[in-house]
C-alpha cells in the first residue's frame, strides 16, 4: 500500500549556502545533491552504505548520503566535496594525493577525501591503525589503499608541522 | 535504486509525544526510521514494504546517554559513535563499546542507532549479545505510557518481538554493577571492517576465590535471535575455574545453539567457531 | 623530472586535479535534454524457450518505450569474436539475467515497477551449471559439444618421461568466479539523430569494440556510429567487452524513441548480469627427476565460459600459454579448453586466464617440492627458465632474465628464511599459526601471438594551434594512468614539458584505433606508437624549416603554432609493425607467444587464527622485473592495487551460485578487501629494458594479479601443514580442512 506523498520544501545548508529544495521526503540526499543541485562530485557506488562513494558531512559528521532521506537533512548543514575548497586539511590532502598516487580512477576519491578530512579533524596525528579504521567505510578497488594511507599520513604530518 | 520516492512518506513530528500519537493513530501504519542504515538499504533494493515512515532521527528524548547511580540509560536513537565516545560506556560496558566499533565503518557508526538495531532484530547484529550479557532492560513507550522489559524477553522469534504496534523503544538501561567482572567479546566476520558477523560472542564473569560466581555468555548468529547460553552458564556457575571446564563448556554450548547454513556461512563453521570462542572465554576465566 | 627525463619520473596524474575536486565527470554525472532512462527485463531461468510475454496491469504502458529483438534494425548479436551472443533474447534464453526486453521512460523511478510488471512464461530446458556437467555432454547447450574452443601445446615427447621419472606428482586446482567490482557501475548514454547516426558516451575500455558492435546491431555504416569514452571509474577488464551490450541496448531505445537514452546499472544488476573472471580447473601430472627437475608433464586447463563464446578463446589462449609458469619444461603437453554453461558469460578480468593457470602451477610447484623433499625456493631454482631456453610454446627466451637472482632478492626483502625459522619455533605453542609462501611467475605483455598484428593499431600525435601537443589514441584512462604515461612518452620524445602535452578524449570520430585498452599493452605497444608518431611531427616541423635540431619547449610550441596557422593541421600517425623477429604459429599454437614478459616473485606472510579459521595476510612483498618504470608512483599503484585484488581473489571474493545465478550480488555479501584488510604491500622493481616497448617498458597492469593467490595459499599450507587447492579459500574451507586433517 503506497503513501502517495507530495513533494515538500526542505531547507538545508549546502556547502555553506542556505538552500531549499522541493522534493519527496524519501528522495535520498545523494540524489537531491546530484540531481537537484548538480553537485555530482558525490557518487553512487552501491546504494547500500557499503562503499562510501556517497560520503558527505552532515553537521560535521561523516555519513553515507545514500542512506539519508532528504527529510532527515532538513535544517542540517551538508558539506560535499565541492564545499571543501577552503578546508586546509583538504588542500593538503589534494597535494599529497597527487604526490603519492592516492587517486587512480577517481570514483571513490571524493568520498575518500571526505573521510580523510573527517579523520584528520578528529585525530591530528593518526596512527596507521587510525587511518585504516577511518577509511574502512570507503572501498577503493584501484589502489589497494597503500598510497592512500601514505597520502593521508603525509598530510597529517604536514598539517601538524605547521 | 529500485523504489519510487513518490510512494513513500516521511514525517518528522519532532517530539516523542508527536511520534507516539502518530503510532497510536493507526497501529501498524507507521514505521519508525532512525539512522536509516537498515531501512534505507531495504528501500534502495525495492524491498521496503512499509511506505509511511516517521522519523525519530535525533529526537531529543531519544538521544543522549544518561548516567544515573544505578544504571545508564542509552537513548534508543543514540548512534554507535555516541556509544564509542561515552566514557562510562567505554569503562563499564566495554563489550558494548567494542561492538559499536565493529558495526560498519565510521559513516555507518555515525548513523546506526542502538534502538534501530534492536528492532531490526537481525540475529547477526553485533551489539545485541552484549546487551544480553549486561542484562539490559528496555524502556518501551507508547501513548499508553512507559513500560520496562528485560531485554532477554524482548525477542520471541526471528524478527518477532514483544513490541506493540504502537510502541517504540525509548531507552536501553544497563545496570552499573559490573566492576570486578572480566569480559570477552569477539566477532568472526567476513572481513576486518564493514562485516556482517558469522558468529559473535559477549561473555562476562565474576571470578572470586577461584570460583565462578557469575557468568553470562551471549552469542549472535547461532540462532534466530541473539541468545544467552543458559545451559552452559548453569554448568559453569559456582564451579572452580579450572581447565576441565573448557571441554564441558564447549560441549554444552554446542548442544544449545542452532546455527544454520546461509548466504554468509555454514552451520558447521558457526558451531565450531562458537565452540572455540566459548572455550577461549572459559580459558580466560581460568587464567584469571 | 628525474635526470632531466620525464619518463621515469613521478609526473602527476594528468586528470588528477579533476578527480580530487569532484569535477571529473563520469557518465551518470552527465545528462542531455529530453533524456529517457532505460532498463532491461531479464531472464529468470537458466535455459528455456520463451512461451509468452505479458505486460501486466497497473502500468501506463503508453508512456514507455519498449524494445524487443523484433525492433533491431541491424543484426541481433553483439559482434565480438563470433556472433553467437544475442543483443536481445529472441524466443529462447541461455542464462539467468539474459536480456529480453528493454524499457525506457522519462522518470527513472517508474522503471523498476514496470520491469516487475512484465511477466514472462518459459518452457524450461535442462540446464548445464558446471564444467563437469558440460563435459559429460548429456545436454548440449552450445555448438556440437559444449566446447567453445580448445588448444593444445605439445612440446617434446611427453610420453617418454614417465618411465624415467623418480616422482610423478599429480594435482587438481580450482579457481572461482571473481567480480571486477569497479566502484562505478556500467553506464552509457546513447543518442540517435537521423542525420548524424548514433552516438554513445560511456564508461568503457574499448571504444572501437563498441563501435564495431553498434554498427552491426544498428545496421549503420562506420561514419554513422560514434563512441566517446567518459571518465571511467574502474574497469579491470569488466568494461572491455560488456559495454558493447549496454550500449547496444541504449542505442536501440534511442533509435526507437528518437530521444537520448541513459542506462546506468545499479550495483545489484551489475553484479549479477555482467561478466566475471572465468572459473577454472587445472589438472597437473608431472614427471620429476630425483633431484627435483621437471622432466615433463601433462596439463589440463579448463575454464567455464558461461553461455556464449564472447572472449573465452582468448582467455583460454593466455591461460594455456601461462600454465607452465616461469619454468623450463623439456617436454609438456597442455590441453586447454573453454566450455559452455548456462550462466551469464564470463569475461575479461585483469590477468585474463593467467591468474587461473598460474595459481595451479605455483601450488603444484610447492607440492613437487614436498614430494622431492626440498624447499619451495629450491624447487623453483632448479627449474627456472633461463635466457636461451625455450618456453612451453618453444619460444626462445631472449630477454636477460635471472629468476634466481629475483628470487634471492624477494627472499631477502621479505626476511623469508628468518621468519620461516621463527614460525616453525613459535607455531606449536600458539592458536595463531603463521606461514610464509611464495609465487614465481611471468606475464606476457600485449596481445598473444599474432594478436597485435591483427589489431594493426594506429596512434596519432597532433600539434595544435596553441602550440600544445595532443596524443590521439583510442586507449582509455580508467585509473591505470594511460593519460599520464602517454603524455610522458610524447613529452620526452619531443623534448617538451609534461604540461605541453594532453591526451585527447577517446572519441572514434577524432582518434585512430590504437587497439583495445587491455592485455597490458598500452605502455609497451601503444606507447611505442606514440613515441613514433611524436617523432613524426617533430620531423615535419624540422623538415619545414620551422624548428632546429635542438630547441626549447617554447620554441617548439611557437613552431607548432606557426605551422598549424599556415597549413591548417599538424598530425602524424604511427602504424603498428610486428617485429620481424617475433613469429607465432596460430595453427600449431607454437612460437613466440609474446614479444616480452614481465617476471615476478611475490612473497606472502600469513596468520591463520585457529579460533575463527581466518587467514590474514600480514606482510606482502611484490618484486617484479618490468623493463622500465615509466612512472614510479603510477607503477607502484598498479602493483598495490593488483595485489589487493589478488588478496580478495585468494581469501574473500566468493560468488555464490544457485541455478546459474549469483546470489550475493550486493557489496555487503560479496566481500572485497577494505582498508582494514590489506597487508602492508612492499613493492620493488627491477628494470632490464625491453626493445619492443616504449622507452623499454613492459606491461604491468595485469602482472600483479597472478602472484598473490598462490603465494597466499602456499603460505597457508606452510602455516597449517594442510593443502588447499581451491580459491577463494574462506574460513569455512579452512575449518573443513582442519576438521578433516586434524588441527596442526
Amino acid at each position: 500500500m503506497t503513501a502517495d506523498s507530495a513533494k515538500r520544501e526542505f531547507s538545508l545548508k549546502i556547502n555553506g549556502e542556505q538552500k531549499s529544495v522541493c522534493a519527496y521526503p524519501m528522495d535520498r540526499l545523494l540524489d537531491v545533491l546530484r540531481e537537484h543541485f548538480g553537485l555530482t562530485g558525490t557518487k553512487e557506488g552501491c546504494g547500500e552504505g557499503e562503499c562510501g562513494a556517497c560520503s558527505v558531512l552532515i553537521d560535521g559528521v561523516l555519513v553515507d548520503s545514500c542512506l539519508v532521506p532528504v527529510a532527515q537533512a532538513e535544517g542540517a548543514s551538508v558539506i560535499t566535496i565541492e564545499g571543501l575548497t577552503d578546508d586546509p586539511s583538504y588542500r593538503t590532502l589534494q597535494r599529497t594525493f597527487l604526490e603519492y598516487g592516492g587517486a587512480q580512477c577517481g570514483i571513490c576519491t571524493p568520498g575518500m577525501l571526505l573521510a580523510a578530512v573527517h579523520l584528520l579533524s578528529r585525530k591530528s596525528a593518526p596512527t596507521m591503525d587510525d587511518i585504516r579504521e577511518g577509511l574502512s567505510g570507503n572501498l577503493c578497488r584501484c589502489t589497494g589503499y597503500i598510497q592512500i594511507f601514505e597520502a593521508v599520513a603525509e598530510a597529517a604530518k604536514r598539517r601538524t608541522a605547521r | 535504486m529500485r523504489s519510487d520516492p513518490a510512494e513513500y512518506d516521511v514525517v518528522t513530528p519532532g517530539s516523542l509525544r508527536g511520534v507516539v500519537s502518530l503510532l497510536a493513530e493507526k497501529p501498524g501504519t507507521w514505521l519508525t526510521i532512525a539512522g536509516g542504515t537498515d531501512l534505507m538499504v531495504q528501500y534502495a533494493a525495492g524491498k521496503l514494504t512499509a511506505h509511511k515512515l516517521v522519523s525519530i532521527w535525533n529526537l531529543p528524548e531519544l538521544r543522549g546517554i544518561e548516567t544515573l547511580p544505578e544504571e545508564i540509560r542509552i537513548g534508543a536513537a543514540s548512534t554507535y559513535s555516541d556509544l564509542r565516545r561515552n566514557e562510562i560506556v567505554a569503562r563499564e560496558f566495554p563489550m558494548l563499546a567494542k561492538a559499536a566499533g565493529w558495526t560498519g565503518g565510521i559513516a555507518n557508526q555515525n548513523r546506526g542507532t542502538l534502538g534501530g538495531n534492536i528492532v531490526n532484530a537481525s540475529p547477526a547484529a553485533d551489539s545485541l549479545p552484549s546487551l544480553l550479557a549486561y542484562e539490559a532492560e528496555l524502556i518501551l513507550v507508547s501513548v499508553r505510557g512507559e513500560r520496562r522489559v528485560a531485554y532477554r524477553d524482548f525477542h520471541t522469534g526471528y524478527k518477532k518481538m514483544i513490541l506493540a504496534p504502537d510502541e517504540l523503544v525509548k531507552a536501553i538501561c544497563l545496570p552499573r554493577r559490573y566492576s570486578g567482572y572480566i569480559s570477552y567479546a569477539r566477532k568472526a566476520g567476513t572481513r576486518n571492517a564493514q562485516a556482517i558477523s558469522k558468529v559473535c560472542i559477549a561473555g562476562m564473569a565474576r571470578v572470586g576465590g577461584g570460583r565462578i560466581e557469575d557468568v553470562r555468555i551471549a552469542l549472535g548468529s547461532v540462532a534466530p535471535v541473539p541468545m544467552r547460553l543458559a545451559e552452559t552458564e548453569k554448568i559453569l556457575k559456582g564451579k572452580r575455574a579450572d581447565a576441565s571446564l573448557v571441554a564441558l563448556a564447549r560441549k554444552t554450548a554446542a548442544s544449545e545453539i542452532r546455527p544454520i547454513d546461509d548466504i554468509r556461512s555454514t552451520a558447521r563453521y558457526r558451531s565450531a567457531v562458537a565452540g572455540n570462542l566459548v572455550s577461549e572465554f572459559v580459558e580466560q576465566m581460568v587464567r584469571g | 623530472m628525474e635526470n632531466g627525463h620525464i619518463v621515469g619520473s613521478a609526473s602527476p596524474r594528468k586528470e588528477g586535479r579533476d578527480k580530487l575536486t569532484g569535477h571529473a565527470r563520469y557518465i551518470d554525472d552527465i545528462t542531455l535534454p529530453n533524456i529517457l532512462h532505460g532498463t532491461t527485463v531479464r531472464s529468470k531461468i537458466p535455459r528455456g524457450k520463451i512461451r509468452k510475454i505479458t505486460f501486466g496491469a497497473g502500468i501506463r504502458w503508453g508512456e514507455f518505450v519498449v524494445v524487443s529483438a523484433k525492433d533491431i534494425p541491424g543484426e541481433n548479436y553483439i559482434a565480438l569474436i563470433e556472433n553467437d551472443q544475442p543483443c536481445l533474447a529472441d524466443g529462447a534464453v541461455n542464462h539467468p539475467e539474459e536480456p529480453i526486453l528493454l524499457l525506457a521512460h522519462p522518470d527513472k523511478h517508474a522503471l523498476p515497477k514496470a520491469v516487475e510488471a512484465v511477466s514472462i512464461e518459459y518452457d524450461p530446458l535442462p540446464s548445464v551449471l558446471s564444467v563437469e556437467e558440460s563435459e559429460r555432454k548429456s545436454e548440449i547447450i552450445w555448438g556440437a559439444d559444449n566446447i567453445f574452443k580448445a588448444y593444445k601445446i605439445d612440446k617434446g615427447d611427453v610420453d617418454s618421461v614417465w618411465a624415467k621419472a623418480a616422482h610423478v606428482v599429480e594435482g587438481e586446482y580450482f579457481t572461482g568466479a571473481q567480480e571486477q567490482l569497479y566502484i562505478e557501475t556500467n553506464g552509457v548514454i546513447a543518442s540517435w539523430e537521423p542525420d548524424k547516426g548514433i552516438t554513445v558516451w560511456g564508461s568503457l575500455q574499448c571504444p572501437y569494440y563498441m563501435h564495431k558492435a553498434l554498427m552491426a546491431v544498428c545496421g549503420l555504416p562506420e561514419d554513422k556510429v560514434r563512441v566517446v569514452q567518459t571518465e571511467t571509474g574502474g574497469a579491470f577488464g569488466g568494461k572491455e567487452e560488456y559495454p558493447s551490450m549496454i550500449a547496444a541496448h541504449a542505442a536501440l531505445l534511442s533509435m526507437k524513441s528518437g530521444r537520448p537514452v541513459k542506462i546506468v546499472y545499479d550495483r545489484a544488476e551489475d553484479m549479477v548480469a555482467t561478466t566475471k573472471r572465468h572459473p577454472s580447473r587445472t589438472r597437473h601430472r608431472t614427471a620429476v627427476s630425483a633431484d627435483g627437475k621437471i622432466l615433463g608433464g601433462e596439463i589440463d586447463f579448463t575454464i567455464d565460459g558461461g553461455a556464449y563464446l564472447t572472449l573465452s578463446p582468448v582467455v583460454l589462449s593466455r591461460g594455456t600459454i601461462h600454465a607452465a609458469g616461469p619454468y623450463y619444461w623439456p617436454n609438456v603437453r597442455a590441453h586447454g579448453k573453454a566450455v559452455a554453461t548456462n550462466t551469464p558469460p564470463h569475461g575479461a578480468f585483469r590477468g585474463f586466464g593467467a591468474p587461473q593457470s598460474l595459481f595451479a602451477i605455483e601450488r603444484h610447484m610447492d607440492k613437487i617440492a614436498r614430494v622431492v623433499g626440498v624447499s619451495p625456493a629450491e624447487i623453483r631454482r632448479r627449474n627456472f627458465l633461463r635466457t636461451g631456453q625455450t618456453t612451453a610454446t618453444e619460444q626462445v627466451v631472449r630477454e636477460p632474465i635471472d629468476l634466481e637472482k629475483l628470487l634471492a632478492k624477494a627472499l631477502e626483502y621479505s626476511c623469508h628464511d628468518a621468519k620461516k625459522a621463527r614460525f616453525v619455533k613459535e607455531n606449536p605453542s600458539s592458536t595463531k599459526k603463521k606461514g610464509i609462501g611464495m609465487a614465481a611467475f611471468l606475464h606476457g605483455s600485449g596481445f598473444t601471438g599474432s594478436g597485435e598484428r591483427y589489431l594493426a593499431s594506429v596512434a596519432g600525435v597532433e600539434g595544435r594551434a596553441d602550440g600544445k601537443v595532443h596524443v590521439l589514441v583510442s586507449s582509455t584512462e580508467f585509473g591505470q594512468g594511460t593519460n599520464t604515461i602517454l603524455s610522458q612518452v610524447a613529452a620526452e620524445a619531443l623534448g617538451l614539458r609534461y604540461e605541453d602535452v594532453e591526451v585527447a578524449q577517446p572519441d572514434t570520430m577524432e582518434v585512430p584505433n590504437s587497439g583495445p585498452t587491455v592485455a597490458s599493452r598500452t605502455a609497451m605497444v601503444v606507447g611505442k606508437l606514440v613515441e613514433s608518431a611524436a617523432r613524426g611531427i617533430k620531423q615535419t616541423l624540422q623538415a619545414a624549416g620551422g624548428l632546429g635540431e635542438t630547441y626549447t619547449p617554447d620554441e617548439f610550441r611557437a613552431a607548432c603554432s606557426r605551422y598549424v596557422a599556415k597549413h591548417g593541421a599538424l598530425k602524424s600517425l604511427a602504424h603498428y609493425e610486428a617485429p620481424s623477429d617475433i613469429f607465432w604459429d596460430d595453427k600449431k599454437f607454437r612460437g613466440e607467444a609474446y614479444a616480452a614478459y614481465a617476471w615476478a616473485v611475490y612473497i606472502a606472510e600469513v596468520t591463520v587464527d585457529l579460533s575463527t579459521y581466518t587467514a590474514t595476510v600480514d606482510d606482502f612483498v611484490a618484486l617484479q622485473e618490468v623493463g622500465r618504470v615509466l612512472n614510479p608512483v603510477l607503477a607502484k599503484g598498479q602493483i598495490a592495487g593488483g595485489v589487493a585484488q589478488g588478496v580478495g581473489f585468494a581469501l574473500y571474493e566468493k560468488v555464490e551460485w544457485k541455478d546459474g545465478r549469483m546470489q550475493n550480488g550486493q557489496m555487503t555479501n560479496y566481500i572485497m578487501p577494505t582498508s582494514a584488510d590489506v597487508p602492508p604491500i612492499r613493492v620493488f622493481f627491477e628494470e632490464a629494458g625491453n626493445p619492443y616497448g616504449a622507452f623499454g617498458a613492459k606491461g604491468i597492469g595485469e602482472l600483479p594479479m597472478d602472484g598473490p593467490a598462490p603465494a597466499i595459499i602456499n603460505a597457508v599450507e606452510d602455516a597449517l601443514g594442510i593443502p588447499f587447492d581451491s580459491v577463494p579459500l574462506l574460513p569455512e574451507d579452512i575449518f573443513e580442512g582442519v576438521a578433516a586433517h586434524g588441527a596442526p
